[in-house]
Protein backbone atom coordinates (compact mmCIF):
# COMPACT_ATOMS: atom_id res chain seq x y z
CA UNK A 1 0.00 0.00 0.00
CA UNK A 2 1.37 3.42 -0.86
CA UNK A 3 0.56 6.55 1.16
CA UNK A 4 -2.28 8.62 -0.27
CA UNK A 5 -2.94 12.32 0.44
CA UNK A 6 -4.72 13.00 3.78
CA UNK A 7 -7.06 15.33 1.86
CA UNK A 8 -8.35 14.12 -1.50
CA UNK A 9 -7.95 16.77 -4.18
CA UNK A 10 -7.81 16.78 -7.96
CA UNK A 11 -10.01 15.90 -10.87
CA UNK A 12 -9.78 12.20 -11.70
CA UNK A 13 -11.33 11.20 -15.03
CA UNK A 14 -13.74 8.25 -14.92
CA UNK A 15 -14.85 6.31 -17.98
CA UNK A 16 -16.15 2.75 -18.48
CA UNK A 17 -15.23 1.61 -14.99
CA UNK A 18 -11.69 3.00 -15.17
CA UNK A 19 -10.38 6.13 -13.42
CA UNK A 20 -7.32 8.08 -14.56
CA UNK A 21 -5.33 10.79 -12.76
CA UNK A 22 -5.92 9.58 -9.20
CA UNK A 23 -3.18 10.04 -6.58
CA UNK A 24 -2.75 6.22 -6.57
CA UNK A 25 -2.00 6.21 -10.29
CA UNK A 26 0.13 9.37 -10.32
CA UNK A 27 2.18 8.49 -7.23
CA UNK A 28 2.24 4.83 -8.29
CA UNK A 29 4.00 5.81 -11.51
CA UNK A 30 6.88 7.28 -9.46
CA UNK A 31 7.06 4.08 -7.38
CA UNK A 32 7.91 2.13 -10.55
CA UNK A 33 11.01 4.28 -11.05
CA UNK A 34 12.46 3.38 -7.65
CA UNK A 35 16.00 2.05 -7.56
CA UNK A 36 16.56 3.49 -11.02
CA UNK A 37 18.29 6.32 -12.85
CA UNK A 38 16.52 9.07 -14.82
CA UNK A 39 18.85 10.66 -17.36
CA UNK A 40 18.75 14.16 -18.87
CA UNK A 41 18.84 14.02 -22.67
CA UNK A 42 18.56 16.54 -25.49
CA UNK A 43 18.42 14.25 -28.57
CA UNK A 44 16.96 10.94 -29.78
CA UNK A 45 20.46 9.48 -29.89
CA UNK A 46 21.12 10.34 -26.23
CA UNK A 47 17.73 8.90 -25.22
CA UNK A 48 18.56 5.63 -26.96
CA UNK A 49 21.94 5.49 -25.23
CA UNK A 50 20.19 6.09 -21.89
CA UNK A 51 17.67 3.31 -22.53
CA UNK A 52 20.40 0.91 -23.63
CA UNK A 53 22.36 1.72 -20.47
CA UNK A 54 19.36 0.71 -18.32
CA UNK A 55 17.86 4.12 -17.41
CA UNK A 56 14.30 3.85 -16.06
CA UNK A 57 13.29 7.08 -17.77
CA UNK A 58 14.69 10.03 -19.72
CA UNK A 59 14.18 13.74 -19.07
CA UNK A 60 14.09 15.88 -22.19
CA UNK A 61 15.67 19.33 -22.08
CA UNK A 62 16.57 21.89 -24.72
CA UNK A 63 20.03 22.26 -23.13
CA UNK A 64 21.77 20.24 -20.46
CA UNK A 65 21.96 22.20 -17.18
CA UNK A 66 25.68 23.01 -17.57
CA UNK A 67 24.92 24.51 -20.99
CA UNK A 68 22.03 26.48 -19.49
CA UNK A 69 24.62 28.02 -17.15
CA UNK A 70 26.97 28.86 -20.01
CA UNK A 71 24.27 30.18 -22.34
CA UNK A 72 22.64 32.48 -19.79
CA UNK A 73 19.46 34.19 -20.97
CA UNK A 74 16.11 32.47 -20.54
CA UNK A 75 15.84 28.67 -20.42
CA UNK A 76 12.45 27.33 -21.56
CA UNK A 77 10.85 23.92 -22.13
CA UNK A 78 12.29 21.76 -24.92
CA UNK A 79 10.93 21.68 -28.48
CA UNK A 80 7.79 19.58 -28.71
CA UNK A 81 9.13 18.09 -31.94
CA UNK A 82 12.21 16.73 -30.14
CA UNK A 83 10.11 15.45 -27.22
CA UNK A 84 7.74 13.63 -29.60
CA UNK A 85 10.59 12.08 -31.58
CA UNK A 86 12.11 10.77 -28.37
CA UNK A 87 8.73 9.36 -27.25
CA UNK A 88 8.55 7.42 -30.51
CA UNK A 89 12.05 5.98 -30.23
CA UNK A 90 12.32 4.62 -26.67
CA UNK A 91 9.99 2.38 -24.64
CA UNK A 92 10.89 3.82 -21.23
CA UNK A 93 8.87 6.75 -19.84
CA UNK A 94 9.72 10.22 -21.12
CA UNK A 95 9.67 13.26 -18.84
CA UNK A 96 10.16 16.92 -19.72
CA UNK A 97 10.80 20.08 -17.74
CA UNK A 98 8.59 23.15 -17.60
CA UNK A 99 9.36 26.49 -15.97
CA UNK A 100 8.29 26.97 -12.35
CA UNK A 101 4.80 28.43 -12.28
CA UNK A 102 4.32 28.31 -16.06
CA UNK A 103 0.82 26.81 -16.21
CA UNK A 104 0.57 26.82 -20.01
CA UNK A 105 4.01 25.33 -20.61
CA UNK A 106 2.95 22.46 -18.33
CA UNK A 107 -0.34 22.14 -20.20
CA UNK A 108 1.53 21.92 -23.51
CA UNK A 109 3.73 19.12 -22.14
CA UNK A 110 0.66 17.29 -20.79
CA UNK A 111 -1.01 17.58 -24.22
CA UNK A 112 2.17 16.32 -25.87
CA UNK A 113 1.60 13.29 -23.60
CA UNK A 114 4.88 13.16 -21.69
CA UNK A 115 4.75 10.66 -18.83
CA UNK A 116 5.80 13.08 -16.08
CA UNK A 117 6.45 16.83 -15.88
CA UNK A 118 9.36 18.29 -13.90
CA UNK A 119 8.50 21.80 -12.69
CA UNK A 120 12.15 22.69 -12.59
CA UNK A 121 14.50 25.36 -11.28
CA UNK A 122 16.91 24.46 -14.09
CA UNK A 123 14.67 26.52 -16.38
CA UNK A 124 14.04 30.23 -15.77
CA UNK A 125 11.10 30.55 -13.36
CA UNK A 126 8.00 32.12 -14.89
CA UNK A 127 6.42 32.90 -11.52
CA UNK A 128 8.68 33.19 -8.47
CA UNK A 129 5.73 33.30 -6.08
CA UNK A 130 3.41 30.58 -7.31
CA UNK A 131 4.11 27.03 -8.32
CA UNK A 132 1.64 25.17 -10.56
CA UNK A 133 -1.44 23.66 -8.85
CA UNK A 134 -0.69 20.12 -9.85
CA UNK A 135 -3.62 18.16 -8.41
CA UNK A 136 -5.90 18.87 -11.34
CA UNK A 137 -3.54 17.38 -13.92
CA UNK A 138 -3.85 13.75 -14.99
CA UNK A 139 -0.09 13.85 -15.73
CA UNK A 140 2.05 13.45 -12.60
CA UNK A 141 4.61 16.12 -11.60
CA UNK A 142 7.97 16.00 -9.87
CA UNK A 143 9.40 19.00 -8.00
CA UNK A 144 12.75 19.88 -6.43
CA UNK A 145 13.26 20.62 -2.73
CA UNK A 146 16.13 21.60 -0.43
CA UNK A 147 14.31 21.08 2.87
CA UNK A 148 11.39 19.22 4.37
CA UNK A 149 9.19 22.33 4.36
CA UNK A 150 9.85 22.93 0.67
CA UNK A 151 9.14 19.24 -0.12
CA UNK A 152 5.87 19.24 1.81
CA UNK A 153 4.71 22.49 0.22
CA UNK A 154 5.25 20.96 -3.21
CA UNK A 155 3.43 17.77 -2.20
CA UNK A 156 0.59 19.90 -0.92
CA UNK A 157 0.38 21.54 -4.37
CA UNK A 158 0.02 18.06 -5.88
CA UNK A 159 3.58 16.91 -6.66
CA UNK A 160 3.60 13.10 -7.03
CA UNK A 161 7.36 12.84 -6.57
CA UNK A 162 10.14 14.92 -5.00
CA UNK A 163 13.83 15.22 -5.85
CA UNK A 164 16.57 17.15 -4.15
CA UNK A 165 17.46 20.35 -5.96
CA UNK A 166 21.19 19.98 -5.50
CA UNK A 167 23.01 22.41 -7.74
CA UNK A 168 22.37 21.38 -11.34
CA UNK A 169 24.99 21.54 -14.05
CA UNK A 170 27.96 21.73 -11.69
CA UNK A 171 29.14 18.13 -11.50
CA UNK A 172 29.34 18.91 -7.78
CA UNK A 173 27.32 16.53 -5.62
CA UNK A 174 27.77 18.49 -2.38
CA UNK A 175 24.47 20.35 -2.50
CA UNK A 176 22.41 17.23 -3.23
CA UNK A 177 24.03 15.58 -0.21
CA UNK A 178 23.28 18.64 1.94
CA UNK A 179 19.65 18.68 0.81
CA UNK A 180 18.87 15.01 1.42
CA UNK A 181 20.57 15.13 4.81
CA UNK A 182 18.55 18.22 5.72
CA UNK A 183 15.28 16.51 4.74
CA UNK A 184 16.23 13.34 6.64
CA UNK A 185 17.19 15.31 9.77
CA UNK A 186 13.94 17.27 9.75
CA UNK A 187 11.90 14.07 9.32
CA UNK A 188 13.73 12.56 12.31
CA UNK A 189 12.86 15.66 14.33
CA UNK A 190 9.12 15.58 13.60
CA UNK A 191 9.21 11.80 14.05
CA UNK A 192 10.54 12.27 17.57
CA UNK A 193 7.89 14.89 18.35
CA UNK A 194 5.22 12.56 17.00
CA UNK A 195 6.56 9.62 19.01
CA UNK A 196 6.32 11.79 22.13
CA UNK A 197 2.63 12.28 21.36
CA UNK A 198 3.09 16.05 21.63
CA UNK A 199 0.41 17.31 19.25
CA UNK A 200 0.93 20.96 20.17
CA UNK A 201 4.60 20.72 19.24
CA UNK A 202 3.67 18.96 15.99
CA UNK A 203 1.25 21.71 14.99
CA UNK A 204 3.93 24.33 15.77
CA UNK A 205 6.33 22.34 13.59
CA UNK A 206 3.78 22.29 10.76
CA UNK A 207 3.47 26.10 10.94
CA UNK A 208 7.25 26.43 10.75
CA UNK A 209 7.37 24.01 7.82
CA UNK A 210 4.61 25.92 6.03
CA UNK A 211 2.59 22.74 5.49
CA UNK A 212 -0.67 21.33 6.83
CA UNK A 213 -0.78 19.49 10.15
CA UNK A 214 -2.25 16.41 8.44
CA UNK A 215 0.62 16.12 5.96
CA UNK A 216 3.24 16.72 8.66
CA UNK A 217 1.60 14.09 10.87
CA UNK A 218 1.52 11.58 7.99
CA UNK A 219 5.20 12.22 7.22
CA UNK A 220 6.14 11.87 10.90
CA UNK A 221 4.24 8.57 11.12
CA UNK A 222 5.84 7.20 7.95
CA UNK A 223 9.33 8.38 8.91
CA UNK A 224 9.85 9.42 5.28
CA UNK A 225 8.24 11.60 2.63
CA UNK A 226 4.84 10.22 1.57
CA UNK A 227 5.96 10.29 -2.08
CA UNK A 228 8.99 8.84 -3.85
CA UNK A 229 12.12 10.95 -3.25
CA UNK A 230 15.05 10.96 -5.71
CA UNK A 231 18.45 12.64 -5.57
CA UNK A 232 19.30 15.22 -8.23
CA UNK A 233 21.71 18.04 -8.95
CA UNK A 234 25.42 17.61 -9.59
CA UNK A 235 25.68 13.80 -9.72
CA UNK A 236 28.62 12.85 -11.97
CA UNK A 237 30.03 9.46 -10.97
CA UNK A 238 28.87 5.96 -9.88
CA UNK A 239 30.19 6.65 -6.38
CA UNK A 240 28.09 9.85 -6.21
CA UNK A 241 24.98 7.79 -7.05
CA UNK A 242 25.83 5.00 -4.60
CA UNK A 243 26.39 7.45 -1.75
CA UNK A 244 23.05 9.21 -2.32
CA UNK A 245 21.25 5.84 -2.45
CA UNK A 246 22.86 4.96 0.89
CA UNK A 247 21.43 8.18 2.36
CA UNK A 248 17.93 6.86 1.69
CA UNK A 249 17.18 8.32 -1.75
CA UNK A 250 14.76 6.18 -3.78
CA UNK A 251 16.66 6.73 -7.03
CA UNK A 252 18.82 9.13 -9.02
CA UNK A 253 18.46 11.88 -11.62
CA UNK A 254 21.63 12.51 -13.62
CA UNK A 255 21.79 15.69 -15.65
CA UNK A 256 24.95 17.00 -17.24
CA UNK A 257 27.01 14.30 -15.50
CA UNK A 258 26.57 11.76 -18.30
CA UNK A 259 26.26 13.53 -21.61
CA UNK A 260 28.76 16.25 -20.69
CA UNK A 261 31.31 13.53 -19.96
CA UNK A 262 33.47 12.12 -22.75
CA UNK A 263 32.51 8.51 -22.00
CA UNK A 264 28.71 8.83 -22.04
CA UNK A 265 27.57 5.22 -22.72
CA UNK A 266 30.05 3.62 -20.32
CA UNK A 267 29.32 6.24 -17.68
CA UNK A 268 25.56 5.84 -18.10
CA UNK A 269 25.90 2.07 -17.62
CA UNK A 270 28.21 2.59 -14.65
CA UNK A 271 25.86 5.00 -12.86
CA UNK A 272 22.95 2.56 -13.36
CA UNK A 273 25.06 -0.33 -12.04
CA UNK A 274 26.09 1.61 -8.93
CA UNK A 275 22.50 2.74 -8.30
CA UNK A 276 21.11 -0.79 -8.61
CA UNK A 277 23.80 -2.47 -6.54
CA UNK A 278 24.76 0.36 -4.15
CA UNK A 279 24.70 -2.10 -1.24
CA UNK A 280 27.41 -4.21 -2.93
CA UNK A 281 30.83 -2.54 -2.53
CA UNK A 282 32.46 -4.76 -5.17
CA UNK A 283 29.81 -3.79 -7.75
CA UNK A 284 30.22 -0.08 -6.97
CA UNK A 285 33.97 -0.40 -7.40
CA UNK A 286 33.40 -2.26 -10.68
CA UNK A 287 31.12 0.59 -11.78
CA UNK A 288 33.61 3.26 -10.77
CA UNK A 289 36.29 1.38 -12.73
CA UNK A 290 34.17 1.67 -15.88
CA UNK A 291 34.68 5.44 -15.94
CA UNK A 292 37.80 7.54 -16.33
CA UNK A 293 38.00 10.58 -14.04
CA UNK A 294 39.83 12.44 -16.81
CA UNK A 295 36.57 12.17 -18.83
CA UNK A 296 34.31 13.53 -16.06
CA UNK A 297 32.48 16.82 -16.38
CA UNK A 298 34.74 19.59 -15.08
CA UNK A 299 33.13 20.48 -11.76
CA UNK A 300 32.18 23.93 -10.52
CA UNK A 301 32.73 25.24 -7.02
CA UNK A 302 29.36 26.18 -5.54
CA UNK A 303 30.75 29.29 -3.78
CA UNK A 304 31.92 30.81 -7.06
CA UNK A 305 28.65 30.34 -8.98
CA UNK A 306 27.08 33.39 -10.54
CA UNK A 307 23.68 31.68 -10.66
CA UNK A 308 22.38 29.37 -7.94
CA UNK A 309 19.53 27.42 -9.56
CA UNK A 310 18.50 25.95 -6.22
CA UNK A 311 17.44 29.39 -4.95
CA UNK A 312 14.83 29.69 -7.70
CA UNK A 313 11.18 29.04 -6.80
CA UNK A 314 9.69 28.56 -3.34
CA UNK A 315 9.30 32.20 -2.36
CA UNK A 316 6.44 31.12 -0.07
CA UNK B 1 11.12 -10.18 -4.02
CA UNK B 2 13.57 -9.64 -6.84
CA UNK B 3 15.28 -6.47 -5.57
CA UNK B 4 16.89 -5.19 -8.76
CA UNK B 5 14.61 -2.23 -9.48
CA UNK B 6 11.01 -1.08 -9.05
CA UNK B 7 8.51 -1.09 -6.21
CA UNK B 8 10.31 -3.77 -4.21
CA UNK B 9 9.51 -2.39 -0.74
CA UNK B 10 5.80 -2.20 -1.55
CA UNK B 11 5.79 -5.88 -2.57
CA UNK B 12 7.73 -6.86 0.55
CA UNK B 13 5.11 -5.05 2.67
CA UNK B 14 2.18 -6.65 0.82
CA UNK B 15 3.79 -10.11 1.08
CA UNK B 16 4.45 -9.74 4.80
CA UNK B 17 0.85 -8.69 5.35
CA UNK B 18 -0.38 -11.65 3.29
CA UNK B 19 1.85 -14.16 5.06
CA UNK B 20 1.07 -12.93 8.55
CA UNK B 21 3.37 -14.82 10.88
CA UNK B 22 3.55 -17.87 8.61
CA UNK B 23 6.55 -16.89 6.54
CA UNK B 24 9.02 -14.16 5.73
CA UNK B 25 9.53 -11.86 2.74
CA UNK B 26 12.69 -10.01 1.74
CA UNK B 27 14.44 -8.62 -1.33
CA UNK B 28 16.95 -10.85 -3.14
CA UNK B 29 19.64 -9.87 -5.64
CA UNK B 30 21.74 -12.92 -6.42
CA UNK B 31 21.42 -16.37 -8.01
CA UNK B 32 22.51 -17.94 -4.70
CA UNK B 33 19.59 -16.25 -2.93
CA UNK B 34 17.17 -17.34 -5.66
CA UNK B 35 18.28 -20.91 -4.97
CA UNK B 36 17.21 -20.60 -1.33
CA UNK B 37 13.71 -19.06 -1.58
CA UNK B 38 10.41 -20.99 -1.66
CA UNK B 39 8.78 -18.54 -4.05
CA UNK B 40 9.61 -15.34 -5.91
CA UNK B 41 7.82 -12.09 -6.72
CA UNK B 42 9.17 -10.11 -9.68
CA UNK B 43 7.85 -6.61 -8.97
CA UNK B 44 6.87 -3.79 -11.27
CA UNK B 45 9.44 -1.37 -12.63
CA UNK B 46 11.08 -1.04 -16.02
CA UNK B 47 11.61 -4.39 -17.73
CA UNK B 48 14.45 -2.92 -19.85
CA UNK B 49 16.26 -2.09 -16.59
CA UNK B 50 15.33 -5.14 -14.48
CA UNK B 51 16.12 -7.73 -17.17
CA UNK B 52 19.73 -6.89 -18.12
CA UNK B 53 20.70 -5.71 -14.60
CA UNK B 54 19.39 -8.90 -12.98
CA UNK B 55 21.17 -11.04 -15.52
CA UNK B 56 24.52 -9.55 -14.43
CA UNK B 57 24.06 -11.60 -11.25
CA UNK B 58 22.80 -14.66 -13.13
CA UNK B 59 19.43 -14.16 -11.49
CA UNK B 60 17.18 -14.81 -14.48
CA UNK B 61 18.90 -18.08 -15.34
CA UNK B 62 18.52 -19.11 -11.71
CA UNK B 63 14.78 -18.33 -11.85
CA UNK B 64 14.44 -20.41 -15.01
CA UNK B 65 16.32 -23.31 -13.41
CA UNK B 66 14.23 -23.22 -10.22
CA UNK B 67 10.94 -23.14 -12.14
CA UNK B 68 11.95 -25.96 -14.46
CA UNK B 69 13.59 -28.18 -11.82
CA UNK B 70 11.30 -27.77 -8.80
CA UNK B 71 8.32 -25.72 -9.97
CA UNK B 72 9.12 -22.67 -7.82
CA UNK B 73 6.02 -20.44 -7.64
CA UNK B 74 6.59 -17.03 -9.26
CA UNK B 75 4.35 -13.97 -9.26
CA UNK B 76 5.24 -11.54 -12.03
CA UNK B 77 3.77 -8.04 -11.81
CA UNK B 78 3.70 -5.68 -14.81
CA UNK B 79 7.42 -5.62 -15.75
CA UNK B 80 7.61 -9.03 -14.03
CA UNK B 81 4.91 -10.37 -16.37
CA UNK B 82 6.84 -8.97 -19.35
CA UNK B 83 10.01 -10.79 -18.23
CA UNK B 84 8.15 -14.10 -17.74
CA UNK B 85 6.41 -14.02 -21.11
CA UNK B 86 7.40 -15.91 -24.27
CA UNK B 87 7.65 -12.64 -26.17
CA UNK B 88 7.07 -8.95 -25.59
CA UNK B 89 6.75 -6.13 -28.05
CA UNK B 90 6.15 -2.45 -27.41
CA UNK B 91 2.97 -0.89 -28.80
CA UNK B 92 4.93 1.93 -30.46
CA UNK B 93 8.56 0.87 -30.73
CA UNK B 94 8.10 -2.84 -31.56
CA UNK B 95 10.12 -5.95 -30.60
CA UNK B 96 12.17 -5.73 -27.46
CA UNK B 97 14.65 -7.61 -25.27
CA UNK B 98 14.66 -11.38 -24.83
CA UNK B 99 12.26 -12.72 -22.22
CA UNK B 100 12.27 -15.86 -20.07
CA UNK B 101 9.47 -17.76 -21.80
CA UNK B 102 8.18 -19.33 -18.60
CA UNK B 103 4.63 -18.26 -19.48
CA UNK B 104 3.31 -19.31 -22.89
CA UNK B 105 1.93 -15.87 -23.63
CA UNK B 106 2.75 -12.98 -25.95
CA UNK B 107 2.69 -9.61 -24.24
CA UNK B 108 2.23 -6.11 -25.57
CA UNK B 109 4.08 -3.50 -23.52
CA UNK B 110 2.48 -0.12 -22.76
CA UNK B 111 -0.70 -1.62 -24.16
CA UNK B 112 -3.10 1.11 -23.02
CA UNK B 113 -0.69 3.92 -23.95
CA UNK B 114 1.46 6.34 -22.00
CA UNK B 115 1.08 7.44 -18.36
CA UNK B 116 -1.87 9.75 -19.13
CA UNK B 117 -3.82 6.60 -20.08
CA UNK B 118 -2.90 4.80 -16.84
CA UNK B 119 -5.89 4.06 -14.64
CA UNK B 120 -7.31 2.19 -11.70
CA UNK B 121 -10.09 -0.33 -12.15
CA UNK B 122 -11.82 -3.06 -10.19
CA UNK B 123 -10.46 -6.52 -11.00
CA UNK B 124 -11.92 -9.83 -9.89
CA UNK B 125 -10.09 -13.16 -9.89
CA UNK B 126 -12.52 -15.83 -8.66
CA UNK B 127 -9.98 -18.61 -9.25
CA UNK B 128 -7.77 -17.05 -6.56
CA UNK B 129 -10.75 -16.30 -4.30
CA UNK B 130 -10.55 -12.57 -5.07
CA UNK B 131 -13.95 -11.01 -5.48
CA UNK B 132 -12.80 -7.50 -6.25
CA UNK B 133 -9.60 -5.51 -5.77
CA UNK B 134 -8.32 -2.16 -6.99
CA UNK B 135 -5.91 -2.80 -9.84
CA UNK B 136 -3.50 0.01 -10.68
CA UNK B 137 -2.71 -0.20 -14.40
CA UNK B 138 0.40 1.95 -14.83
CA UNK B 139 1.72 2.03 -18.42
CA UNK B 140 0.49 -1.51 -18.19
CA UNK B 141 1.09 -4.37 -20.60
CA UNK B 142 -1.64 -6.79 -21.70
CA UNK B 143 -1.58 -10.35 -22.90
CA UNK B 144 -2.29 -10.59 -26.62
CA UNK B 145 -2.20 -14.40 -26.92
CA UNK B 146 -2.24 -17.18 -24.34
CA UNK B 147 -1.68 -20.84 -25.27
CA UNK B 148 -4.16 -23.53 -24.24
CA UNK B 149 -2.13 -24.52 -21.15
CA UNK B 150 -2.55 -21.04 -19.70
CA UNK B 151 -5.62 -20.22 -17.62
CA UNK B 152 -6.98 -16.71 -17.81
CA UNK B 153 -7.50 -15.27 -14.33
CA UNK B 154 -8.85 -11.84 -15.27
CA UNK B 155 -9.88 -9.77 -18.25
CA UNK B 156 -10.59 -6.08 -18.59
CA UNK B 157 -13.06 -5.67 -21.40
CA UNK B 158 -11.57 -7.84 -24.13
CA UNK B 159 -7.99 -7.60 -22.84
CA UNK B 160 -6.36 -10.38 -20.80
CA UNK B 161 -4.72 -8.86 -17.71
CA UNK B 162 -3.97 -11.84 -15.43
CA UNK B 163 -2.94 -15.44 -16.18
CA UNK B 164 -1.72 -18.57 -14.49
CA UNK B 165 0.31 -21.46 -15.83
CA UNK B 166 1.28 -24.12 -13.32
CA UNK B 167 3.12 -22.42 -10.46
CA UNK B 168 3.40 -19.09 -12.28
CA UNK B 169 1.02 -16.14 -12.01
CA UNK B 170 1.40 -13.08 -14.20
CA UNK B 171 -0.59 -9.86 -13.77
CA UNK B 172 -0.53 -6.71 -15.88
CA UNK B 173 -1.59 -4.40 -13.04
CA UNK B 174 -0.20 -3.50 -9.62
CA UNK B 175 -2.04 -5.24 -6.77
CA UNK B 176 0.61 -4.16 -4.21
CA UNK B 177 -0.09 -0.42 -4.40
CA UNK B 178 -3.59 -0.67 -2.94
CA UNK B 179 -3.73 -3.90 -0.92
CA UNK B 180 -2.40 -7.40 -0.23
CA UNK B 181 -5.22 -9.67 -1.46
CA UNK B 182 -3.43 -11.00 -4.53
CA UNK B 183 -0.32 -11.65 -2.45
CA UNK B 184 -2.54 -13.65 -0.09
CA UNK B 185 -3.79 -15.67 -3.08
CA UNK B 186 -0.18 -16.22 -4.14
CA UNK B 187 0.71 -17.31 -0.58
CA UNK B 188 -2.02 -20.00 -0.82
CA UNK B 189 -0.43 -21.18 -4.07
CA UNK B 190 2.93 -21.46 -2.31
CA UNK B 191 1.42 -23.46 0.57
CA UNK B 192 -0.42 -25.75 -1.86
CA UNK B 193 2.80 -26.47 -3.76
CA UNK B 194 4.93 -27.03 -0.65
Amino acid sequence: MIPLPPVRRGKPVSQDGTTRGTPLIKRGFAHMLKGGVVMDVTTVEQAQIAEKAGAVSVMVLDKLPSDVRKAGGVARTASIKVISEIMESVTIPVMAKCRIGHVSEAQVLASADVDMIDESEVLTPADEKHHIWKWDHVTPFVNGARSLGEALRRIEEGASMIRTKGEPGTGNVAEAITHIKAVNAEIRQIGAVHADGDRQALIRASRELGASYELVEQTAELGRLPVVNFAAGGIATPADAAYLMSLGCDGIFVGSGIFKAEDALERAKAVVLATTYWRDEARVMEAQKMIDERSSIVGLDIASLEMRMQDRGDAS
Amino acid sequence: MLGTQGDVAENVAASRKALGGSGSAAPVWSAAEIDRVDALVIPGGESTTIGPLSELNGVLRAVQRRVESDAMPVLGICAGLVLLARSARDRVVGPGNETLGLLDVDVERNSFGRQSRSFEAAVSMPELGIREIVGAFIRAPTILRADSGVSILAKLGSKIVAVRQGPIIGVAFHPELAGAELHAGFASTIRASA
